[in-house]
């Protein structure tokens, strides 16, 4: 089993609000291998966005901050590591996409500037050097007529042209690790599969190990090799994809599966978790899914249950 | 026999795009262009197409909230198109809309009771008393609490808002709602609770939904018929298990082939398609789909196809099956 490439232990990230501390990540772990693409995924306020702007060192200052835990990226702590190493390390060793790609690209700038721009700094080419180079990396997330989109601004371009450009940017540095936040979320279906080809094939071809944080777990299914499945700041189930869509353990796991309408149903009713997720910052005692789950007793409402399992990589949060 | 509560014939809306500083019409942009369909009582009629299809703006048409260019639209046998406005605010207590996003449909400032009371109070129904037994009964209804009355919107998440709009929607007692991407905002455990509670209220104020949305599955669990549409048109109409087990345009089986599996073992037959949705202010001769189709002829780039009955009750707008001469 190859080395872990990046290893979160114990991360817990606290936002200060006027009401106080308020853990959106409350304690967890996971780890992602070498060429890897491990899906983080959960409903809105689970913590699987701010999981990602921590490892990237982007919280939101001064209101967000890492409370305690260690994020190792091949053997350096990211937790504790200064602005100015983590930025020589964004962009070459780790890269993000986000949701949106029209907030994240520079409207002012053409899209050969903003490529070649991370080019110079980080992989200090000539000017002339990057220009070439980013009509390559075009080329190579399949934007047709690369030489004159270079020359063209993000707004000239669609949504699913953008995503690409920013897949471009993301990994012309040839990072080793790839972190993609809801990247097709925004994308039309037949576009969103365009995209989640292009990662598959990209990761395939590079090696760039992938974490896919979305909410949507046919996204999961199609791209991911494993699962961490999160819940109210914590990880409530871990395992391979197959394990989580075949042998769901943690009742969250399995209620999440039986409420996407799938293609191949009839209609009839959905299955549906009762209640909605508990804001951040509300449960302070026993297990955070008790409050919805069926199956809760006594135990699971004072004691917070430990990830465990007896199966190798398949741990899941439950009493049961 | 079967009744047709509405009925939408060559319905066209145009947005003119200007240009210059005295603002001369440039050309139009073809959100919705020559869409007709009928939506019998107590079915629910599926819309689903990617973003720019001009879906919402038909949905939008249909009550007269865009003004349509042309066609008609008929509502238990009126033309809405052309009602003046009183007597279309009075047809309004039949039709309502429920948007996608419960943050901004909701005005922050109101409680949730005046919310609830306002369509009422807007069609001079009844006393305050009554008014406020039936604001209390519907909120039941949709499974919220009476108590929950004095709060403001910011108050609820997302789903119990989408739960106020929806009891918003009921008040009237209304007899067609269109379900604009009503569960898309909404997380997955949410969005199944929603469409519970919109199949329940189905039977119980026995109402008729056009339900549109982009999430093909979605529309798979909740309607009866389904036109799929593309660049302002519909391209196929069909009963649900005729669509999704036979579909016939290229278009939608593209669409049905690009729809992530939630088994990671399932079948992945997919049909890539290449390219962008055209620009609907510069729309392609011919076919509107044949810039990115895979079957495309030399006829689909001239001749557009139309809407044709290939077989009962399945419509599909391509020349590939409605001529006899293929």
């Amino acid at each position: 089993m190859a080395e872990p490439l990046m290893t979160i232990q114990n991360l817990q990230t606290h936002f200060v609000t006027d009401k106080g501390a308020v853990p959106a990540v409350d304690g967890i772990d996971l780890h992602i291998r070498k060429g890897e693409i491990v899906g983080i995924v959960g409903e809105s306020g689970c913590g699987k966005s701010v999981t990602s702007l921590s490892i990237m060192g982007l919280l939101p200052k001064p209101a967000g901050t890492i409370a305690g835990g260690h994020i190792y990226f091949k053997g350096e702590d990211l937790a504790v590591t200064r602005e100015r190493r983590m930025q020589a390390l964004r962009g070459n060793e780790i890269s993000m996409i986000f949701q949106e790609p029209m907030t994240s690209l520079n409207p002012l700038m053409t899209i050969g500037e903003q490529i070649s721009e991370s080019l110079r700094i980080h992989r200090r080419m000539s000017r002339k050097e990057a220009w070439r180079e980013s009509i390559a990396m075009l080329d190579k997330v399949g934007i047709c007529r690369a030489e004159s989109i270079v020359r063209e601004y993000p707004h000239q371009l669609s949504g699913g042209m953008r995503q690409r450009v920013m897949i471009a940017i993301a990994l012309c540095c040839e990072p080793e690790l790839l972190i993609a936040d809801e990247p097709t979320t925004a994308l039309d279906v037949t576009i969103q599969a365009q995209i989640l080809d292009l990662m598959k094939k990209l990761n395939e071809e590079t090696g760039t190990a992938i974490l896919m944080i979305t909410h949507d777990l046919g996204v999961v299914a199609e791209t991911c090799h494993r699962v961490v499945v999160m819940y109210a700041g914590k990880v409530v189930e871990e395992g391979s994809v197959k394990d989580i869509f075949y042998k769901p353990r943690h009742p969250y796991t399995r209620g999440l599966i039986r409420s996407i309408p799938k293609m191949d149903s009839d209609g009839g009713r959905l299955y549906s978790i009762p209640g909605s997720v508990p804001l951040p910052g509300t449960i302070t005692e026993g297990c955070r899914f008790a409050p919805r789950c069926e199956h809760a007793y006594e135990r699971c409402r004072t004691e917070i249950p430990e990830l465990q399992g007896e199966e190798p990589g398949h741990r899941s949060r439950c009493w049961l | 026999m079967q009744t047709t509560i509405l009925e939408v014939n060559e319905l066209r809306t145009y947005f003119p795009i200007r240009k210059g500083i005295l603002q001369r019409t440039a050309g139009y942009v073809k959100a919705v262009d020559g869409v007709s369909f009928r939506v019998n009582k107590g079915e629910v009629f599926g819309i689903v197409g990617e973003s720019g299809c001009g879906k919402s703006t038909t949905g939008r048409s249909i009550l007269q909230l865009i003004k349509p260019t042309g066609g008609e639209v008929i509502f238990e046998g009126q033309d809405v198109t052309r009602l003046n406005e009183e007597a279309m605010r009075r047809l309004r207590r039949d039709m309502q809309i429920v948007f996608q996003d419960p943050f901004a449909s909701l005005n922050p400032r109101h409680k949730v009771s005046k919310i609830l009371e306002e369509p009422l109070l807007v069609h001079g129904f009844g006393t305050v008393r009554e008014r406020r037994e039936k604001v209390a009964e519907l909120i039941e209804t949709v499974g919220l609490n009476a108590s929950q009355l004095e709060r403001y919107p910011h108050q609820f998440s997302g789903g119990q808002r989408q739960r106020i709009a929806i009891a918003r929607a009921l008040m009237l007692r209304p007899k067609l709602i269109i379900a604009d991407e009503p569960v898309s905002a909404l997380d997955v455990s949410i969005q199944s609770q929603i469409l519970n509670l919109m199949q329940d209220l189905q039977q119980s104020f026995q109402l008729t939904y056009v339900f549109i949305a982009h999430d093909l599955s979605v529309i798979k669990h909740f309607c009866d018929r389904v036109a799929v549409m593309y660049l302002g048109q519909i391209v196929e109409m069909a009963d649900k298990e005729s669509l999704y087990s036979e579909p016939r345009h290229p278009y939608t089986k593209a669409l049905l082939s690009a729809v992530p599996n939630p088994d990671p073992e399932g079948p992945r037959e997919r049909i890539i398609l290449e390219g962008e949705v055209p620009s609907p202010a510069n729309m392609p001769q011919g076919c509107v789909f044949h810039t990115r189709c895979p079957m495309a002829e030399e006829r689909c780039r001239h001749e557009r196809p139309v809407l044709e009955q290939t077989s009962h009750n399945h419509a599909v707008a391509c020349h590939l099956y409605a001529s006899p001469a293929v």
